[in-house]
C-alpha cells in the first residue's frame, strides 16, 4: 500500500487549504466592510442604498429559482407583497416588532409559496410563466379588494415599528435601517451560500440542466423544486417584510406585475446563477433608472429598454457573464 | 429454482394501432451477463423503457427480483436496483464529470435533500464519487464539464452515473454507440470490474462487442424474441443470420 505518502501531501495541503480559505474569506468580507463605512462618506445616501439592499435581497431570492432551480417566473412581486402587508398590518394591529413581524412575514410568504408552488410546478416552460403571473395577479386583486385590511388602492396607513431590538429606532436619516437591511441581506447571503453548495443545491442544478435524467437518478423532482420555490418565497417575503419597515409603508404595487418584471430584469442584468449577479444588476438598474429618468422623465422607459435589448442579444450571462468571459480569455492567452 | 433478477411476462406495448413490444416473455438470472440484439426500429429501446418504467405497458408484467413491480414509477424501479444507460448520451451537459456522478450517489445514499451541510464535507460520497470517476477511466478530466468531454467518454461518465447508483440489474442501451470499435473494449474491462451479482444486459449493434460479452443472447425482431441462446447458438441460427445479420456470412462473430 502506498497511502503514507499520500496521507502526508493530504496533510500539508489541507494546511495551505485552511490558511487559503481564511484567506479567501477575510477578503470576501471585505465588501461587506466597505459598504457599512459608506455612511461615513456618503451621508444622506442611506435610504437609497437601504432600497437597493431590500432589492438585492428579493433579487438573490429570485436567483435561487431562475438561476439554480430552473423556475423563471413572473410572479415573484406576489411574495415580496405577501412579506410586506403581512408586516405592515401586524404593525398596524399592534404587533411592532420588527424581527416578529419580518419573521412572521417569512412565515405568511412562505406558505403562499407553498400552496403556489404544489399547484404550479407540475408545469413548465411558458406554462409554468403564465401561472406565476396569474398567482401574483390574483394576490394583487385580493390586496385590492380588501381595502379594510390593506387599504387597497391609497396603500396601508399606519405602519410604525417598534425599535430594533428596542434600542435602535427607525430614525429619518435612516441609518438604523441601512444597518438593519445590511444585515439581513449579509445573513440571507450567507444563507443561500451555503444552501447552492449543499447536496440539495447541486441536485436543483441537476433539475435546471436535465430534469428527465435526474428522474432516472431517482430524484423526487417535484419535492425539491416545491422546498426551492418555499425557501425562495419565504426569502421574498423577507424581503417585502424590510420594505415595509424602512418605509413605513405598503402599497399596492409591491405586489404587482411591474415589479416582478423589474427584479427579473436586475438579475439577468446582473447575471443569473451567480448570486453575485444581484449585486451588480440592483444598484446598475436604480442608479440607470434614477439617472434616465433625470434626463428624460417622460421616456426613460425607453432608454431602459435599449439598454435591455443590448444585454440580452449581447451579453446573455449579463455583466458577471462579461466579466467571467474576460477573465477566461485572459487565463487562456497565459496558457497560450 | 432460483427467482429470477429481472423477468417480463406477456408483456405488451402499444401505441395506438402500432404494436411495439408483442407478448415478450424474457428472463434475466442474477448475475448474468445477456445480449438483447435485434434490427432497427426492434422495440430494443421501447423494451428497455418498458423495465425502468419509463413507459407505461400496455399488458403484462415486469417482476424484479420476483416481485411485480409493473405499477412502480420509474423512481421507485431504481430505489430497487434498476440502473440503466442511455442509447442518447443523458447527462447534465454544464456540470463537470465529478459533479454528474455525485448528483447520482447523492441520490443513492439519501443524502440528495440535504440544505445545510456543504457537498465537500460529505467525505464519503465524495471519496466513492473519486472511486467510480477513477473506474470509468475518467480521472485525468474529473473536474472538466461533461460537454466538453469527447463523445465516447460521455458514455463512459453515463456507465458511472448508473453504477453510483448501486444497480443490481445494469441495462446498458448502445454503451457503445459512437466508441470508434478499437476503444470498445473499453467498455468491455468495465463491465469486467463489476461484481458478479450484478445482471447486465447489453443492447448494442457492434456484433463483436456482443459476441466477446454476452453468456447468453436474446434477439428481438418485430417487438417479439425470435430466438434465445448462446452466442454460438445464434451465429449459427439460420432464422437469426436472415433477419439480424443479413446474408453475409457471419464472419463477425467467429473472428471474436
Amino acid at each position: 500500500m502506498t497511502t503514507m505518502p499520500v496521507s502526508r501531501n493530504v496533510s500539508v495541503t489541507i494546511r495551505f487549504g485552511v490558511i487559503r480559505s481564511g484567506l479567501i474569506r477575510l477578503l470576501k468580507l471585505l465588501p461587506w466592510l466597505v459598504i457599512a463605512s459608506l455612511p461615513l462618506v456618503l451621508a444622506g445616501y442611506e435610504p437609497l442604498a437601504t432600497q437597493i439592499f431590500v432589492m438585492i435581497l428579493f433579487a438573490l431570492s429570485l436567483d435561487l429559482l431562475v438561476g439554480y432551480a430552473g423556475i423563471v417566473t413572473l410572479g415573484h412581486a406576489g411574495l415580496f407583497g405577501m412579506g410586506g402587508y403581512t408586516a405592515g398590518i401586524l404593525s398596524v394591529h399592534g404587533i411592532t416588532d420588527p424581527l416578529v413581524t419580518a419573521l412572521c412575514a417569512m412565515a405568511v410568504a412562505a406558505f403562499t409559496g407553498l400552496v403556489f408552488g404544489v399547484a404550479m410546478l407540475r408545469t413548465k416552460g411558458l406554462t409554468l410563466l403564465m401561472l406565476t403571473m396569474a398567482s401574483a395577479a390574483l394576490l394583487y386583486e385580493i390586496a385590492n379588494k380588501a381595502t379594510g385590511l390593506t387599504g387597497g388602492e391609497d396603500g396601508l396607513q399606519g405602519v410604525a415599528f417598534s425599535p430594533l431590538l428596542g434600542v435602535f429606532a427607525f430614525d429619518f436619516r435612516g441609518k438604523t435601517a441601512f444597518f438593519y437591511s445590511l444585515t439581513v441581506l449579509f445573513l440571507v447571503f450567507s444563507f443561500v451560500q451555503v444552501l447552492i453548495n449543499s447536496p440539495f443545491g447541486w441536485s436543483l442544478r441537476g433539475i435546471r440542466e436535465n430534469d428527465a435524467r435526474m428522474a432516472a437518478i431517482g430524484c423526487p423532482i417535484m419535492r425539491r423544486r416545491v422546498i426551492a420555490y418555499v425557501i425562495a418565497a419565504a426569502l421574498a417575503g423577507l424581503a417585502g417584510a424590510l420594505q415595509a419597515q424602512t418605509t413605513q409603508f405598503v402599497a399596492l404595487h409591491s405586489l404587482g406585475f411591474e415589479l416582478s418584471g423589474n427584479i427579473l430584469i436586475m438579475l439577468i442584468l446582473g447575471g443569473s446563477g451567480r448570486l453575485y449577479g444581484a449585486f451588480i444588476g440592483c444598484p446598475v438598474f436604480m442608479l440607470a433608472q434614477d439617472q434616465l429618468a433625470k434626463q428624460d422623465p417622460a421616456n426613460w422607459f425607453l432608454g431602459l429598454g435599449v439598454i435591455l435589448i443590448a444585454f440580452v442579444m449581447l451579453a446573455p450571462g449579463g455583466i458577471l457573464g462579461i466579466a467571467a468571459r474576460t477573465v477566461d480569455a485572459i487565463k487562456m492567452r497565459r496558457r497560450a | 429454482m432460483e427467482t429470477a433478477a429481472l423477468e417480463t411476462r406477456a408483456l405488451n406495448c402499444s401505441f395506438e394501432a402500432n404494436h411495439v413490444i408483442t407478448d415478450v416473455n424474457f428472463t434475466l438470472r442474477p448475475g448474468e451477463r445477456r445480449a438483447l440484439i435485434g434490427p432497427n426500429g426492434a422495440g430494443k429501446t421501447t423494451f428497455v423503457n418498458l423495465l425502468t418504467g419509463r413507459l407505461r405497458v400496455s399488458s403484462g408484467h415486469v417482476l424484479l427480483n420476483g416481485e411485480d413491480v409493473t405499477q412502480l414509477s420509474e423512481a421507485r424501479r431504481i430505489r430497487l436496483g434498476i440502473g440503466r444507460t442511455f442509447q442518447i448520451t443523458s447527462l447534465f451537459p454544464k456540470m463537470t464529470v465529478r459533479e454528474n456522478v455525485f448528483l447520482a450517489v447523492a441520490e443513492c445514499d439519501g443524502i440528495a435533500g440535504n440544505l445545510f451541510r456543504s457537498v465537500f464535507s460529505h467525505g464519503r460520497q465524495l471519496a466513492r464519487v473519486d472511486e467510480l470517476v477513477h473506474r470509468v477511466g475518467l480521472s485525468d478530466v474529473a473536474d472538466v464539464p461533461a460537454q466538453l468531454l469527447p463523445y465516447g467518454r460521455q458514455r463512459l461518465l453515463e456507465i458511472a452515473v448508473a453504477l453510483a447508483l448501486r444497480p443490481t440489474i445494469l441495462l446498458l442501451d448502445e454503451p457503445a454507440a459512437g466508441i470508434p470499435t478499437a476503444e470498445s473494449h473499453v467498455i468491455l474491462d468495465i463491465i469486467a470490474t463489476l461484481p458478479k451479482e450484478i445482471a447486465v444486459l447489453l443492447i448494442d449493434h457492434d456484433m463483436d462487442l456482443v459476441f466477446r460479452f454476452a453468456q447468453q443472447i436474446s434477439v428481438l425482431v418485430r417487438g417479439s424474441i425470435l430466438v434465445e441462446g448462446s452466442p454460438d447458438d445464434i451465429a449459427a441460427d439460420s432464422q437469426v443470420r436472415e433477419v439480424y445479420l443479413g446474408d453475409s456470412k457471419h464472419g463477425r462473430p467467429a473472428a471474436a
